[in-house]
């Protein structure tokens, strides 16, 4: 009786979770008049022709042109970050140092504090240096560990490598650099493969500093094609169009998460434990 | 001198040197614009034309600049709106996801889906049209035999399809309650069991005390992303109807780049920014007592 009442109200709740996205997806598919006539998902009837249209966006450039920059942006921040927050948690892991305390402090003050209180001065910083209107400003500071919630993660792998490997492998004569790349790193590849994983969904969703910093339309991301394209059509009609952008638009968040789902959720309960 | 408890070999220097990136980040993107943001936040400047030093008038502009007072109300009514609705949907959720029965990691899982899909702008530009008066929660409504609500035009409204939007990605904070809730030994409550104990007096006199600390990181990680809130009201309402859902985000945003304040926009920044450095540094109090690392 408990077990049955725990799954229907789990199910009650799962539906409202799930609901919207089936929504969005079969609502691609409809006319407008069937969008605000029927709470049901399934469309009358497909038309795929609104997704060659949606490709075509109504900004000058296709989807694919923007998935192109979006990408631009995702693969070079995500060797730049996987690269400096695996040093840096390695340092706070492993090494004791001056002011470790102070830094760690500054670690966690970086993890929470939001960017819209930080962006403002930093868009007078990379106008001055003359990188506005550029990928720069969305990708550089990734070199410089600058999310903290990488670095927690990578930091709780490491303290569960016992250090006694560490010092096995000096013993056998390996460096500090070395040590960490061929004995640590394939230990906390599950973390990596996280931090890969977060940093993609993060950038997909990021609106905010790209909003800020780029001008050019044909150097847009995707999140910014999106609002440019309900901007310039407004609200009323082509409401197909634009959800089906919207869909084309969240495929490859949903598809990594689809991907890295089992893994993801085991490191985000563990990693926080 | 301080022993530094290093490997035989290693020097002091090693560790610094393994955080470098890290320590340059901080100065470029932590402490540099706290410090920039001040000093911007004490001149007159438009973007364009060089900075004039005008002392605390921006920060004097703000006691009395009604669109600013406007913006914080509307900010701190969202957030005492929004943060206790999201901790109570996200414990229930965890309290049920935490028993162990068949199937509960594809409910796990997809309760997680809308958190990860977050502020994706698309997930913001349906939750738009969900709302419209013809929508998909209007046509609910009135199947339920409710009638439909202005959700747009509506200024006591408004704000609920943001805190709706922010209430449904509700995942991750679930997350972090699941893991406390399981890290709770399970002789406890067969203790209580035996005693008589009902699972929901567990729950008050067990759980709760248990996972305190859990829920005051959490709210405190929530009151910082509530004060924040821009893409949503930015995209979704624009701040309309009456400037209901017109944010603190969403002014600094339209001094800097509508209004050419960066002065004003700057200054407006700094206060947020010490507002949340110091919510920050009263959950670092808090987190001490709890473990090594939050």
């Amino acid at each position: 009786m408990k077990k049955t009442l725990t799954y229907a109200v789990l199910t009650v709740i799962a539906v409202f979770m799930i609901y919207p996205l089936l929504w969005l997806l079969g609502a691609s598919f409809k006319s407008n008049q069937e969008i605000y006539s029927s709470v049901w998902f399934f469309p009358e009837n497909f038309d795929f022709s609104v997704y060659a249209n949606a490709w075509k966006t109504n900004t000058g450039h296709s989807m694919g042109h923007y998935f192109v920059n979006t990408f631009a942006i995702i693969i070079p921040k995500t060797i730049f970050a996987v690269i400096s927050s695996v040093l840096v948690a390695y340092g706070f892991a492993r090494f004791d140092f001056p002011l470790k305390k102070l830094f760690f402090r500054l670690l966690m003050v970086g993890m929470f504090m939001p960017a819209i209180v930080t962006v403002m001065p930093m868009y007078i910083f990379w106008s001055r240096v003359g990188f506005t209107d550029s990928y720069v400003p969305l990708t550089v500071p990734s070199l410089f560990a600058c999310e903290g919630m990488f670095i927690f993660i990578l930091i709780q792998f490491f303290r569960g490598i016992p250090k006694e490997i560490d010092e096995a492998s000096r013993i056998d004569g390996c460096g500090t650099l070395q040590t960490l790349v061929y004995i640590l790193v394939p230990c906390i590849k599950p973390a990596i493969i996280s931090v890969i994983v977060f940093n993609f969904l993060w950038t997909m969703n990021d609106f905010l500093n790209p909003l800020i910093f780029i001008n050019s339309t044909e150097k847009y991301t995707l999140s910014l094609a999106l609002r440019t394209s309900v901007d310039s059509t407004g609200q009323g009609y082509e409401e197909g169009k634009i959800i089906a952008m919207s869909v084309i638009g969240l495929i490859p968040s949903i598809t990594v998460f689809a991907l890295a789902q089992k893994k993801f959720v085991e490191i985000t309960t563990g990693g926080l434990s | 001198m301080k022993k530094y408890n290093n490997p035989v070999g290693v020097s002091r220097f090693t560790g610094l040197l393994l955080i470098s990136p890290f320590i340059a980040g901080s100065i470029l993107f932590i402490i540099y614009p706290f410090v920039c943001s001040f000093i911007t936040g004490l001149t007159r400047y438009d973007n364009i034309h060089s900075p004039e030093f005008i002392g605390l008038e921006n920060y004097r502009k703000m006691l009395t600049d009604r669109s600013f007072l406007k913006a914080v109300g509307v900010t701190f009514r969202y957030t005492a709106i929004f943060v206790p609705l999201k901790i109570i949907v996200s414990l229930f959720a965890a309290m049920l996801l935490s028993v162990s029965i068949k199937g509960i990691g594809v409910y796990r899982t997809v309760f997680y889906i809308p958190s990860i899909l977050g502020s994706n702008l698309a997930v913001v530009i349906m939750w738009q049209y969900l709302f419209t008066r013809d929508g998909l929660v209007n046509q609910f409504l009135g199947i339920l035999g409710l009638s439909p609500v202005s959700w747009y035009g509506d200024k006591h409204y408004t704000i609920f399809i943001i805190v709706l939007l922010r209430l449904w990605e509700f995942g991750s904070t679930m997350i972090i309650f699941l893991t406390a809730v399981r890290n709770i030994p399970k002789e406890y409550y067969e203790a209580a069991r035996v005693d008589g104990c009902g699972s929901i007096r567990a729950f008050f006199s067990i759980t709760l005390p248990l996972i305190k600390n859990t829920v005051f990181i959490n709210v405190i990680l929530q009151t910082i992303s509530a004060l924040q809130e821009f893409n949503a009201p930015y995209m979704i309402t624009g701040g309309s109807p009456m400037k209901s859902t017109y944010t603190i985000g969403m002014l600094i945003y339209d001094e800097m780049f509508s209004y050419n304040n960066a002065g004003y926009a700057n200054a407006v920044s700094w206060i947020l920014f010490v507002l949340t450095a110091a919510i920050i540094y009263i959950m670092f109090r808090i987190g001490k007592k709890r473990s090594d690392l939050l």
